[in-house]
Parts: structure tokens; sequence; C-alpha cells
């Protein structure tokens, strides 16, 4: 069995970030392994452009963002194995790895980094009703298909689910000449960015329907028809409200769900993130295995991404080097208005500030957010605006973590 | 008055326009700017991609070097469905210069080794 210091699962945004701060605080055994021909995961498909601003000051496309990491990485002398697939691991920290080359080889690892970023929601985990016909696939697919391949998924599309690889796949479908009939969203409310809805949606006139969703599908082979109802505010189809359209392509954009199968084996604690349960070093409850970027929680901007990677890249240089040093655990509880905090939980020993990044339940206006210990206001922030699609991140300063009880929540009351 | 979402970055400030010019909601300067831009000349970047010719089945990603004015956007996007390269490609590179008069070029956004 091979062994090696720290082990990254994972060559996307987070893995490489990880990797990079790791190497530079002195950690020099280093593997990457990724399962796709590439580093750079997701971020090789997103060819638009709006990466980068809090990273680099710039805005870059996916592949351009991707590349400074990856430079980095070579410069580093960071060692990587692609077209490699981590098939299992134990708590003791061996890793399975199935590649073509090697086939199936094991190593053991003193520190590990969960970064397998999210997978996106399916149209059986929606259990669309109607028929069984070709033509209905997922955002990230028809992406990967447009813009690495070169096939357009469909001639007459309709969108369903307004997140932000919907509304941007809305415009590049349009580009690329197919007609985009609808974006249909089930809540009240966009789960995109709102410039997206602006330069992907408003610019090329392609009309968002809120609170309607699709009750049926119709195809013998190919998809033909989709029947868009209104649903009430129970989620509940209104009657008499169907909008049939003739469509040869469903897409779906209904959400990402963190890629944690591999915690499965470990018997690793999760959160209401559906990631796992970390502390503010992005350690999971399993001793010596990390998790960051969108396998802890999925983001909305991938500087954030990058930013945790590094966060989880310095805890575990810190934990190799025995720097750690672990005493109680202060719990942290979303409470009300609070969708979930990351970290779930802050070391007493910790020395360092602490970010809190959240999602609110629902888009709220004129909001102070109440961070509280013990019945005792920690810190009072007013925020003008929140919204569910826009993670929010709040720095708590060191000096305050000797304030705080065994737990501290975060909440929203009205101004 | 004029009302709109920015669209320079994933903040996505509502700004407001008043008859004067005078630009409200913006959180930096690129807004104002935008927010004048966008009810003078409104101009967008381009992302698209184009065929690697000595490559089975896949394409180089691309985008325009800067703005373009937003009614040529079709137009700029019949340009590049004609354009391939060959691989291997480096940031940077430039597919086409000067597309339609318009003063930017197409520039490639991705290494393909």
């Amino acid at each position: 069995m091979r062994t090696v210091d720290l082990l990254i699962i994972g060559g996307g945004s987070a893995g490489m970030a990880a990797a990079i701060q790791a190497k530079k605080e002195g950690i020099d055994d280093i593997l990457i392994v990724e399962r796709d021909e590439h580093l750079g995961g997701i971020l090789n498909q997103c060819i638009h452009n709006g990466f980068g601003l809090t990273e680099f000051k710039e805005e870059l496309t996916g592949p351009e963002y991707l590349s400074r990491f990856v430079k980095q990485v070579e410069e580093l002398k960071i060692p990587y194995m692609l077209n490699s697939m981590v098939i299992s691991l134990t708590k003791d920290k061996i890793v399975t790895i199935s590649n073509k080359e090697e086939g199936v080889l094991e190593y053991k690892a003193r520190a590990i980094i969960m970064a397998t970023g999210c997978y996106e929601r399916s149209a059986g985990a929606i259990q669309i009703p109607g028929d069984r016909c070709s033509g209905i696939i997922t955002a990230g697919t028809a992406q990967k298909y447009l813009n690495i391949h070169g096939y357009l998924c469909g001639k007459r599309i309709v969108i369903l689910g307004s997140g932000d690889i919907g509304l941007i796949m809305a415009r590049r479908l349009t580009l690329e000449g197919a007609k985009v009939i609808c974006v249909s969203e089930l809540m009240p409310y966009s789960n995109g960015l709102n410039r997206n809805i602006a330069q992907c949606l408003n610019d090329y006139n392609i009309p968002l329907y809120l609170s309607r969703s699709v009750s049926k599908v119709i195809g013998k082979n190919r998809l033909e028809k989709v029947i868009l109802t209104a649903v009430d505010d129970k989620m509940q189809f209104i009657p008499g409200t169907d909008m049939e359209i003739e469509c040869d392509t469903l897409i779906l954009s209904v959400g990402l769900i963190p890629y944690i199968s591999l915690l499965d084996y470990i018997d690793c604690p999760t959160s209401s993130t559906k990631g796992a349960k970390v502390n503010e070093h992005m350690e999971t409850m399993i001793d010596g295995i990390f998790s960051c970027g969108n396998c802890l929680h999925v983001h909305d901007v991938v500087d954030f991404v990058t930013d945790e990677g590094r966060l989880a890249g310095h805890g575990a240089a810190m934990y190799l080097k025995d720097q750690l040093q672990k005493g109680d655990a202060i719990n942290v509880l979303p409470k009300d208005g609070i969708g979930y905090v990351v970290p779930q939980q802050i070391d007493r020993n910790n020395q360092e500030d602490v970010t809190f990044k959240f999602r609110v339940r629902r888009p709220v206006k004129d909001m102070n957010l109440i961070i509280e210990s013990n019945g005792q206001l920690i810190a009072k922030i007013f925020k003008p605006v929140l919204i569910p699609s826009e993670m929010v991140m709040v720095k708590l300063s060191k000096d305050k973590l000797p304030l705080l009880g065994e737990e501290v929540s975060l909440r929203l009351e009205e101004r | 008055m004029k009302e709109f979402t920015c669209i320079i970055c994933p903040r996505g400030c509502r700004l407001t326009v008043d008859d004067n010019m005078n630009v409200t909601g913006n959180t930096c300067p690129r807004g104002k700017q935008y927010a004048i831009s966008e009810l003078t000349n409104p101009v967008r970047t381009i992302t698209s991609s184009v065929r690697v010719n000595n490559r089975d089945d896949l394409l180089v990603s691309v985008k325009t070097s800067g703005s373009i004015p937003k009614g040529k956007i079709f137009e700029v996007m019949d340009e590049i469905n004609k354009l391939s390269v060959s691989a291997p490609t480096r940031i940077g590179d430039i597919v086409k210069k000067d597309i339609l008069g318009l003063g930017v070029d197409i520039l490639i956004t991705k290494n393909i080794d």
C-alpha cells in the first residue's frame, strides 16, 4: 500500500485551492485524485464569464479561472492523478482508487480533503408525471453536450427551474439557434442571481413563469409537449391553469445536491446542508477528514469555493503539523429564518476569526441578523436584502469567541 | 426614471436612473457606468465555442475581447460559428481579429494541449 500525507479527492476549484494552500504551508506529500481527464471540474464546461471578481478583481470565463489554478498546481509541482475514481475510503484513511492504467490501488493517507463537488437533481428525483420519452435532460448535461462536444440538445426548449445553470443555458441555447420558449419556476421567486435573470432571460425576451411547474410530460418516443400548471402556496397544482406547450426538450435546473456518497463508508455525520458536518477548519466529525466546496454546501460563486478550499487546505496542514489542539465543541445553530450555517461547530481552542456562511429560508428585507449565545447578544448586523440564492458571509472576530457558551445561534429579526 | 438590474458582477444591484442620468442603487463605480451605457448604447460580452479541427468531438471556448452592441449579438454569433481552430490552443490566442469591424477580437479562453 502506498502512503501519502494529504490526499485530496476531487481536482476542481475546491480541491486545487486546498492543495495549493496546504503546499504553501509546508505540506509536500500531496496527491489530488480527479476522475475526469482534466483538472478544473465543472468550470471546464462553464464557458460564460463572471468568475473571479472577488479572487482576481477581474471577470473571467470558467476555463480561464480554472487555468490560473492549474498553473499554480503545476508550478508548485503538486502531484495529481487524472481519470481516477475513488471507490471507497475508511475511517483509518485508507483510500481505494480505480483507474485504467493501474487497476485498483490503495493509499494510506494521514489526512484527506473531500472536494467532490455536487450533482444535479434529475427527472427521477422530482418524479415528473407523464410519459417516459427522450428529450428530458438536466441543465448541466445539456451544457456539457453543447459547450464541450458541440451538440445542441433540442430546437424548442422549455426549462424547468430558475437556478443559475438553467438561466445560463437559456441564453446559451438561444445564441446557438434554439428557441427557448420559457423558464418555469415552482417557487414564487427565482433561485438564480438577479443579473442572470437580466442578462440571460430579459435580454432575449424569454418569459419566466413563477409558481408554475410541469404537471405532465407527453411524448411517444421524443418529448412532444409539456403541461405547465400554476401551483398554490402549498405547492399544489391549481385546476384549470394548464398551459400546453409544444416542445422537443425539457431541461431541468431543479437543484444541486452535495456529492457525498463516499461519506457513507465512514459514517460521517451530515448537516442540513446535505453535506458533511464540519468545524471552523472544515474538518468533518471524523478525525483528519476535511470537506470543502460544493460537496460541503452548494455555492453560488466559485470564488467562495476557492476560499473555502484554502480554509480546508489550511486546516489539513495544521492537522498534519499537529497544530490542531482539539477542545470542547461549540455548536452553531441556525434559528429563525436561517436555512443552514457552515460551520456547524467551533472548537473552543480555536485561535482564528471564524466566518459563518449561511442562507436564508425565503427572500426577506430590512432584517437584523442576530448572533447570540446563552441569551447574550454577540453581534447584530443589519441586512437590507437577503435571498435564498445568495450565500451570506459574516465574520466573527476571534476576540468574541471567549463570549460563547456551549452553543451559538444565528437568527433573523425584523428591524 | 428607469430601473434595472446591474449585470456587471454577481451582486446584481438594483439600479435606478433618473431623467438627468443620475444613478442610484449602485455599490461600485462600474454600476454607474453600466447604467448609463444601458440607456445610451447597451453592450454585452459574448462567450461561445468553436470547433477544434484536429480533435474528434471537441470544441474550444472563446469570448469577445470587449463588449459589442447588444443589437449585433446574433450577427457576431453567426461569424463565430464559421470559425475553427487547430489544437493546441492557448488562452488569449486570437481566432479572429476585429470581428465585423466592431473593434473587438475573438479570443481563445481555454488551453487544449
